[in-house]
């Protein structure tokens, strides 16, 4: 596709304009070779499991079971979903501009240290008003600190990737001094935290089910990015500077607000999801916001190749690995760390896989295209 | 053009390979915990060999795994968050545990109180004492022991050994449980030489290796000659500190292996103790009092065995402090008693005995400690 196709025609007309076999082909491959990685990278970790002496096969019925086979499974899934859908809309918005930001847990904790610092002015208003607005403050504070990535980078060439990462280890340090310190209830002795929530600013779970409000939330953004970058002008704008900047800005395009934009954007996305950790979970601000769903996020983002619909199913997974951690440690005496080094098999399996685009044979629309 | 090395076949192998992947998924049939006997959960903060808080409590859960008819869940590294309230249903759900250590501070408010209600049945045993009749369930308790005591008796070993009178102190955060474990090492030192002061580094994480050598080196280049530490796990504070010569004084866990020759003693918990006492309550059809302390005398505490450094002066007035602790009502804090900025704790003729409460709200360090709260 070219800028200038004269027909406009899109790959998404492919029901008409190359037949529906041509055109599903060309949209298994986004789907198969990722899915085909993950199978790589289980059964390459399933070699590491059998060097370690221990049986691959109950390994992956344990994180079945633990993440996926019942219920009570689902919901534990599920409730680690979550934050992990905001942090990873963090590294994936910035990423269609061709940016690696990494440093979301940063606005992920920051986020959560504004929610809690204001949630005492608003104890006496109702929930359904305040908790949008601890939410949008949350999001601004978010958005300031990535957007600082972002500025910086447009601005003065900082490479955004390494601002990012360390900006993170100040905004950990600011939330500890914080929450320490000015913002400090009292009656926190041995913890130290904000005030505790009033109980209407707590959000709560989606009836019938122990998961928060904060998984719908979090699937609504990934669907409404999902919009942006793939159905409007902006998201256009921002997959041609992704692309190649120069010709970016030689078409005019606002290359600058952009960049701030998209990582801003992302950013108000992990302070969101820092507020719903406080108002979902924690009913304060403290240390523990700092639990690394930023991090998590990374790994999301990439497995997900910066589609934010994919960052649904791969969250969900990622969650359910997560989730079946503690019963792998309990029924097969591996440590907690086994979960992480799984993640990190799948994780180079799909960097690796993205070399294959193009490659299949089967994929290939003119194979399939009606004479 | 692009090539198409890949056939077509070979696409069809890894169809093949999806589908066995996809049946091996499908394998759901793990035997459960023995329907017999009790479960016992153990969830711990950071790594049970952590040689600290973590490792000492492992060491407990061990114990119990040795009780007859017992079988024990163990969950190392589980963060504060929906994390620890997952693991504690986990627990229940599939190993049908119904007594649960979940042994971090930071566990109780909101994680134990959000899951305990949904399982009156189950136990949830934690490690702080924060519990209360008003307004916590009465499925859950909490247990903690006075440990500040154990660092008094590290004090009087170190006020023996430190030749410089000077001592070290590397700690976390300036909470009152850390504080009083600093402000209990000194005035266990000046028991025994009013002129010894402590200076204190608090680095600002539970864990943090590297803020941890830094401080004990910054110590040790301020004159410091005997460190002790309230981290979650002191291996890097010992092994730093007796790299440079210096003595040590272990804390949470046993450390003399670290460093044999210079570890003079150790303010250690004593879970073994507690746990199996806790666990046999239950095993007997008892009930486990929500609300449970104590010290040395009640076996909630213990301290290493003296090193090879330990003068014959030291371990008599270790000795002899410690014989006092065992009566039970002993008082660490004495007045006339001042802050280290000024401000009276404590007139003449008045004390703090151990079970204070007024002890548990500290946000001062005492006079003679070299270091600030913020």
């Amino acid at each position: 596709m070219t800028l200038a196709d004269p027909s406009g025609r899109t790959p998404r007309d492919w029901l008409s304009a190359e037949g529906w076999l041509a055109g599903l082909a060309r949209r298994s491959e986004a789907v198969a070779i990722p899915i085909m990685a993950l199978i790589v990278g289980l059964a390459a970790f399933s070699i590491f499991l059998v060097f370690v002496g221990k049986s691959p096969s109950e390994f992956y019925s344990l994180v079945y079971r633990a993440g996926f086979g019942t219920s009570f499974s689902w919901q534990n899934t599920l409730s680690r979903t979550a934050p992990l859908l905001l942090a990873a809309l963090c590294v994936a918005l910035p990423a269609r501009l061709g940016l690696v930001v990494i440093g979301g847990e940063g606005a992920i904790v920051l986020g959560g240290v504004a929610a809690g610092a204001l949630a005492g002015a608003f104890s006496s208003w109702p929930g359904v008003i305040a908790i949008p607005l601890l939410g949008l403050a949350g999001a601004f504070v978010g958005a300031a600190w990535i957007g600082a990535v972002g500025f910086l980078r447009h601005a003065r060439g900082v490479n955004e990737t390494i601002a990012s990462l360390l900006m993170a280890y100040i905004a950990i340090a600011l939330m500890n001094h914080l929450v320490e310190g000015p913002f400090r209830d009292p009656a926190s002795l041995n913890k130290p935290s904000t005030a505790l929530l009033a109980e209407q600013l707590r959000l709560g779970n989606i009836p019938g089910w122990d998961v928060h409000w904060g998984l719908l939330i979090g699937v609504v953004l990934c669907v409404l990015s999902w919009l942006l970058i793939d159905r409007t002008t902006w998201g256009f704008a921002a997959r041609i500077a992704g692309g190649n900047v120069k010709a970016a800005e030689v078409q005019g395009l606002p290359v600058g607000r952009l960049i701030i934009g998209f990582t801003a954007l992302g950013g108000a996305f992990a302070g969101l999801a820092g507020v719903i950790e406080v108002s979902a979970i924690h009913g304060s601000a403290n240390a523990s916001l700092a639990s690394g769903y930023g991090y998590t996020g990374i790994l999301i983002a990439f497995l997900a190749r910066h589609n934010p619909l994919a960052i649904i199913p791969v969250a969900i997974l990622l969650a359910g690995f997560e989730a079946s951690s503690g019963l792998i440690q309990r029924r097969m005496d591996l440590p907690d760390a086994t979960v992480l080094v799984l993640q990190g098999f799948v994780f180079i399996a799909i960097l690796l896989s993205d070399s294959l685009y193009g490659r299949f044979r089967i994929f290939a629309p003119e194979r399939w295209r009606t004479a | 053009m692009t090539s198409y090395p890949i056939s077509r076949r070979g696409m069809l192998k890894g169809a093949a390979a999806l589908t066995g992947a996809t049946a091996l998924g499908t394998l759901p049939q793990i035997a459960t915990a023995d329907g017999h006997g009790l479960t016992v959960g153990f969830i711990y903060v950071g790594p049970k060999d952590d040689f600290g808080y973590n490792q000492a409590h492992a060491e407990g859960a061990a114990a119990v795994a040795e009780m007859e008819g017992v079988t024990v869940a163990e969950e190392e590294n589980v963060a504060e968050t929906v994390d620890v309230q997952k693991s504690m249903e986990s627990m229940i759900n599939f190993d049908s545990a119904s007594l649960i250590f979940p042994t971090s501070f930071g566990y109780f408010d909101p994680h134990i109180l959000e899951v305990a209600p949904k399982y009156p049945e189950v136990r949830f045993q934690h490690a702080a004492g924060l519990w209360s009749a008003d307004e916590h369930p009465m499925n859950v308790g909490s247990y903690f022991g006075y440990i500040g005591l154990g660092q008094y008796l590290n004090g009087v070993v170190a006020g023996h050994i430190s030749g410089t009178k000077k001592l070290g102190f590397v700690a976390a955060k300036p909470i009152p449980q850390v504080l009083q474990n600093i402000n209990s090492y000194l005035l266990g030192a000046r028991s025994v030489d009013p002129s010894i002061t402590c200076q204190v580094i608090f680095t600002g994480e539970w864990s943090l290796a590297v803020k941890e050598a830094e401080a004990t080196n910054a110590l040790a280049d301020s004159g410091c000659d005997v460190i002790t530490c309230h981290v979650d796990g002191p291996k890097v504070v010992m092994e730093t500190a007796a790299g440079r010569g210096l003595y040590v004084c272990g804390y949470h866990a046993d450390q003399s292996p670290l460093a044999p020759e210079l570890y003079l003693t150790g303010a250690e918990w004593n879970w073994p103790g507690v746990y199996t006492r806790m666990v046999q309550t239950v095993l007997d059809g008892g009930t486990i009092d929500n609300f449970d302390r104590g010290g040395l005398s009640e076996g909630y505490i213990k301290m290493s065995p003296l090193g090879p450094a330990v003068t014959d002066a030291a371990r008599n007035q270790f000795e002899a402090t410690m014989a006092k602790m065992m009566e039970g009502g002993f008082a660490a804090y004495e007045g006339p008693l001042m802050t280290n900025t000024g401000t009276e704790i404590l007139p003449a003729g008045s004390s703090f005995v151990e079970t204070d409460i007024a002890l548990e709200s500290m946000d001062y360090l005492v006079e003679g400690v070299i270091g600030s709260t913020s």
